[in-house]
């Protein structure tokens, strides 16, 4: 095996970025994709005893490898609790049982309101079909935090979504809470060029760092909208060397989420 | 019936006596007998368990019109709207996990290609809600999940409801009550008594919902070895018509303790998915071409199927006490 030398990828910042969400002792919505490394990373780092939870209907999900996708057999072997998806849907999340959750999503607007369902305004003729809903509604609703994490771009980060799938500060200010969403909201963004917060009063993306090599203009070039910016911007912490050969070495030999 | 229950022989259990008649079908005969043209058809398992072999004896037995429910359609849902057997197609998430698009549901989609196909999509939480309604005998059940999002422009079924104690606005989704639900499980007996490890998915709504119950199981088991057990059962007798046995009939998907997923094949998909043509040869080669689920082993080999072997890992047993 090589050593864990050299600097990190943008997959590699984002993971760590994300792994840096997760508090020791949450109870966390594991979704598709990266997220499923940055867990196993905050449970090797500063949050071991948080609790691993999947839409498929695990709780304290211990896997001895790294899960392919959400329903992954090695989900269950070792883990404490195993129920049908409607209770993981009624008592962990609507419940109000979960602390974090993470989503992803095609298009994103300026206040963390995902679209996964169609490219195109017109529903009945999309210009392409996506997946659609699963369980992102649910986790943005009712968890306490949610994180977004989504490669940049003008096609993704846009001025208006074409369908909202799911609802992050919706039109910003109050109106989250108006409307009688219970979770607390979308509380970062995370891409391959940045890590974003959201503004305490009118709830919109706000860039507070960006990566190593980013500049403000690529990230700008990158959004869809007039993109407002922390001052001062910081820079986004990276993982060291340690991290990144538990990274390379131990959780993702394969590179199965850490390719590109 | 064979005894092939795991159970240990040193600790024999009391004689109980078999009490349910046999439902144990073929697939060709459960499939003849249960599911009828323009059925509405619910496949689940997610992830876990997925109803492949019964599906490809629908696609094989060239039922049309079917309108399918899933929660997640994957590669089956992908093979049925490519092989023609459904109109609408009922669902929360369409992909190839991991992967990529599922393209013969997306040219039916987007292009109306081979033909229409009408869709009515949900969260996963929302077609939940319409099992269990459905399972509970409720014409509906209310939730928290679409507040703030544009699915109600999408399906006219999404509706709301003021809750009669506290005057809240609760969304509600209706009761849906399949013609046929069709589920994988590792065993049950010859009388339908079902027993699911690993993830359960949404197997039990879907049966208690459904007008008729088809399971496919690893492996039919004595009635004593379900009643050794009754913690394990997900799907009682009682709401299944028939039982067929068939070994290895969720590959490429995965039976917690018997065989993992076949990731190769689910990655191998992306490639024929986006050709037509590949497509047909897909399915001609493995479902037209092969009279059933024995044939499609044969021709799978033994070597992928000792590469998905996993290694044991056994839970410890409880202790249910013996009160006489």
């Amino acid at each position: 095996m090589t050593s864990g030398a050299g600097a990190p990828t943008r997959a590699e910042i984002m993971v760590f970025a994300a792994c840096r969400e997760v508090r020791d002792g949450d109870c966390v919505f594991v979704g598709v994709g990266l997220p499923n490394l940055a867990v196993q990373l905050a449970l090797r780092l500063h949050a071991p005893r948080c609790h691993l939870i999947y839409e498929s209907g695990v709780f304290g999900a211990r896997p001895v490898r790294l899960p392919i996708s959400i329903g992954d057999p090695c989900l269950v072997s070792g883990a404490a609790q195993v129920l049908p998806m409607a209770e993981t849907f009624l008592y962990f999340l609507q419940g109000g049982r979960t602390d974090l959750g993470f989503l992803g999503a095609a298009q994103i607007d300026r206040y963390g309101n995902l679209n996964t369902t169609v490219v195109g305004r017109d529903y009945d003729h999309p210009k392409v079909r996506l997946p659609g809903a699963g369980g992102a509604p649910d986790i943005a609703l009712n968890a306490r935090r949610t994180v977004v994490i989504a490669r940049q771009d003008r096609r993704k980060f846009v001025e208006r979504l074409d369908f909202r799938t799911t609802v992050g500060w919706a039109e910003g200010g109050t109106s989250r809470e108006a409307m009688g969403a219970p979770g607390g909201g979308p509380a970062r963004v995370i891409t391959d060029l940045g890590v974003y917060g959201f503004d305490a009063d009118t709830r919109e993306m706000t860039l507070e760092s960006v990566h190593p090599g980013v500049t403000l203009e690529q990230v700008r070039e990158a959004t869809g909208w007039d993109l407002r910016v922390a001052s001062p911007l910081g820079a986004t912490e990276i993982p060291d060397e340690a991290m990144l050969r538990l990274l390379r070495e131990e959780l993702d030999p394969d590179r199965i989420y850490l390719k590109g | 019936m064979p005894a092939r229950g795991r159970r240990s022989d040193d600790n024999p259990l009391p004689e109980v006596p078999t009490l349910s008649e046999s439902k144990v079908l073929t697939m060709r005969e459960a499939v003849s007998r249960f599911v009828r043209d323009g059925d509405t058809v619910v496949l689940e398992g997610f992830t876990h368990l997925i109803p492949f072999a019964a599906g490809h004896e629908i696609i094989r037995q060239r039922r049309r019109d079917l309108a399918l429910v899933r929660l997640t359609p994957d590669l089956l849902m992908d093979q049925m709207v490519a092989a023609g057997t459904a109109r609408k197609l009922v669902f929360g998430w369409l992909g190839n996990p991991g992967v990529g698009s599922l393209h013969a549901v997306r040219r039916a989609v987007e292009r109306s290609y081979p033909g229409p196909l009408e869709i009515e999509e949900y969260s996963h939480f929302g077609l939940l809600c319409r099992y269990k309604a459905a399972a509970s005998g409720l014409p509906f059940f209310p939730l928290r999940g679409y507040r703030g999002t544009d699915l109600p422009r999408a399906n006219a079924n999404l509706k709301q409801v003021a809750c009669p104690f506290t005057g809240e606005t609760l969304d509600a989704v209706s009761a849906l009550h399949p013609d046929v639900t069709i589920v994988n499980a590792q065993r049950a007996d010859a009388g339908g008594n079902t027993q699911i490890w690993g993830l359960v998915g949404a197997q039990r709504e879907a049966a208690f919902a459904a007008r008729r119950v088809i399971v496919v199981v690893e492996e039919v088991v004595p009635e004593d070895v379900v009643r050794a057990d009754p913690n394990r059962t997900q799907i009682p007798s009682v709401v299944v018509d028939a039982v067929v046995e068939e070994p290895w009939s969720a590959h490429p998907s995965f039976v917690q303790g018997y065989y993992d997923r076949d990731n190769a094949a689910y990655l191998a998909w992306d490639r024929i998915t986006r050709d037509p043509a590949e497509l047909e040869r897909y399915l001609d080669e493995w479902v037209h071409g092969l009279p059933d689920r024995s044939a499609y082993l044969a021709r799978l080999g033994e070597a992928t199927r000792d590469r998905l072997r996993p290694g044991p890992r056994l839970a410890g047993p409880v202790d249910y006490g013996d009160y006489r």
